[in-house]
């Protein structure tokens, strides 16, 4: 603990947030660009080791801790919030902004939590400041974003209960390295892995994502599964599992992704794809898989944003979101597609882009480690990346066909953002000692080797060759493709109509029962009661008083007994 | 789609000649990247990496196979994409 005062940059960003409703024009504009940057500024003043602490609840709450892990996630979420704003500064939708300005800086402060009770209080601030920015997008992702809070609320509920039992078991809140001996702690890295985007829940993201608006999941791609990178390189490295439950997710965005028609889509199963290479490395567990999960994730943000950005600007300048309705666009969007191919070179790892020199790690990590399997599974994955996200995006988006769309490019500030995201994935690619001078672990990794690089060239390049063999396979149709979410979407859905229809007809015969049985009913008061029944009948003077007397005379008997 | 032919222009870019052009250049360079391996010394670490073209060849069929098991997956879980609005 250091004396100096220190700012928390979580709060900075959550608190420009909740000012940016009340705010117009260009104070609006400032506080977008300003507030990130003031942010970013912060997170490099937070010094090593416990900087902030609150106690609570019999506990000492360690609000801000930092290290070079902390620091590095921090780091790219402040520029990605800078990005964001400065790409949305013309999005008219007050609550998007602000619940995404409180997103992202509920990110860094899970970045900095320094225990696990602090980690979930941040936690539950992205998934409901997330899922407002879904709602935010109107009508049409009321739906998906219902779906999307429920998966979040219950893994906060999984972490929940994991933490709880970590602390009774343990009697411990810290949030360190763990080994998955416990049920507490399977609960925990349940719940991380829902945000993570892992299999089986998983559908959330390709769900909800593309339904937000075109800056909207700008924003999203960046944060959620992003802390989820983090807290598993923190809590969980070196964790066996995670090799699997990533190469699976890897496999499984790319077979998606191929499948899938939606624009945005096609990127959200590509987010699981590369947050599975980070779930894979830091299952791997060794210094330099765990230094490439990190670079990976930092760079992924800026790449992934940096598509989205594009698509988004297709989306914005077209309003249309389908393969099917677009192509062509080269012609009057240059500057979008030019971007867009930048980022798509990036995520495929080609030589001088960011991914380069983060996937590489990973594989390089899996092969030192003499993981042969998962070594070849990455590179059959690295081509898969090209394949579904590399050359499908921008051949699909803006080449093709010729849609007959003739868009221009965005406004100037949308513009502005893709050219600087442009640039860092290329700044990062021909000078990697910027990013690797903050990883985690000190590197010795050297990426442009020209084994590598050819290595990875003839990968790429012959993926694109089958690409193009293969094109009439890879034709897109008017479909979508069912997932584990079938079972609430669909099935769901059925069996509530099944339940509904019988339910229906036991009602009806219950209902008819019950209208018989009181016809019956009233049949017998009608024939007793009734005005021609049995008791309504007028009685003859006669018979009156010959019943009075009889019961006048029972009464005198009865009196003498 | 196809019936804005009025706005069809003709690029240069998507001319016939400049794709034939294009794809003589691409099969040149994926020339160029295989040949290259007589030149550069690979550290295999296990086996089938030390082969000829190693990334060019498992690049290729990676993505036949996958495109293929998309395929045959889709069979199965492909649905018109209004299926959740009925």
């Amino acid at each position: 603990m250091t004396g100096s005062f220190i700012i928390p940059p979580a709060a900075v960003l959550i608190l420009g947030g909740l000012l940016l409703p009340f705010l117009r024009g260009h104070a609006r504009s400032a506080v977008l660009l300003i507030v990130p940057l003031i942010a970013l500024f912060l997170v490099w003043q937070v010094p090593d080791g416990v900087a902030l602490k609150a106690p609570f609840l019999g506990y000492e709450l360690a609000l801000v801790k930092g290290d070079a892990l902390s620091r590095l996630f921090a780091t790219v979420f402040t520029i990605m919030a800078f990005a964001g704003g400065l790409y949305a500064l013309n999005q008219s939708r007050t609550t998007e902004l602000a619940a995404a300005f409180v997103y992202a800086g509920s990110a860094v402060g899970v970045t900095f939590a320094g225990d696990l009770v602090t980690v979930f209080i941040f936690w539950e601030f992205m998934a409901v400041a997330s899922a407002l920015v879904i709602f935010s997008a109107g009508e049409g992702a009321r739906g998906a974003g219902l779906r999307y809070a429920a998966i979040h609320f219950f893994g906060g509920v999984l972490l929940m209960a994991g933490i709880a039992g970590e602390a009774a078991t343990t009697g411990s809140i810290a949030f360190d390295k763990m080994a998955l001996d416990s049920v507490p702690r399977a609960l925990i890295l349940a719940g991380f892995l829902i945000n993570a985007g892992a299999w089986p829940l998983s559908a959330w993201l390709p769900d909800a994502y593309p339904e937000t608006s075109y800056s909207g999941m700008v924003f999203l791609s960046a944060f959620t599964t992003k802390t989820a990178v983090y807290v598993l390189l923190r809590g969980f490295p070196g964790t066996e599992l995670l090799i699997y439950v990533g190469l699976f997710m890897v496999f499984y965005g790319i077979v998606y992704a191929i499948l899938e028609n939606d624009i945005r889509r096609i990127l959200a199963y590509s987010i699981v794809n590369q947050v599975g290479f980070m779930v894979t490395g830091i299952g791997i567990g060794t210094p330099l898989a765990l230094n490439g999960a990190a670079s990976h994730a930092f760079a992924h943000i800026i790449y992934k944003a940096l598509l989205l950005m594009s698509a988004g600007s297709v989306c914005y300048m077209t309003g249309k979101r389908k393969c099917t309705d677009v192509g062509g666009l080269f012609r009057t969007m240059p500057l979008t597609c030019v971007c867009g191919i930048i980022g798509a070179l990036s995520i495929s790892a080609f030589p001088l882009t960011s991914g380069f020199i983060s996937k590489s790690m990973i594989s390089e990590a899996a092969g030192n480690a003499h993981l042969q399997w998962v070594w070849y599974l990455l590179a059959a994955a690295s081509a898969g990346v090209f394949l579904h996200a590399g050359i499908k995006f921008p051949w699909f988006v803006f080449f093709q066909k010729d849609s007959g769309l003739r868009p221009a490019d965005p406004p100037w500030n949308m513009r502005a953002a893709m050219i600087l995201f442009s640039v860092l994935c290329l700044g990062i690619g021909i000078a990697p000692g910027l990013l690797y001078a903050i990883l985690p672990y000190p590197v010795e990794f050297v990426p442009y080797t020209p084994s590598h690089v050819v290595f990875q060239l003839q990968l790429l390049l012959f993926s694109g060759l089958a690409f193009f063999l293969m094109l009439g396979w890879l034709k897109r149709t008017l479909t979508i493709t069912l997932d584990i979410d079938w079972l609430w979407r669909g099935l769901g859905v059925w069996l509530t109509r099944w339940a509904d229809a019988w339910a229906g007809i036991g009602w009806g015969a219950l209902a008819g029962a019950a209208r018989g049985a009181t016809a019956v009913l009233l049949g017998a008061v009608e024939h007793a009661h009734g005005s021609k029944g049995l008791m309504a009948r007028t009685w003859s003077t006669g018979a009156m008083a010959f019943w009075m007397t009889l019961i006048f005379a029972a009464y005198l008997v009865l009196s003498y007994l | 789609m196809n019936g804005n032919d009025n706005h069809r222009d003709n690029h240069w870019l998507t001319r016939p000649a400049t794709v034939r052009k294009l794809w003589i250049g691409f099969i040149a360079i994926l020339a160029l990247t295989v040949l290259a391996d007589f030149g550069v010394e690979h550290h295999p670490l296990f086996g089938l990496d030390g082969t000829f073209g190693f990334g060019a060849w498992f690049g290729f069929l990676s993505c036949v196979v996958l495109i293929v098991a998309a395929k045959a997956l889709g069979v199965f879980l492909k649905r018109p994409d209004d299926y959740y609005d009925r």
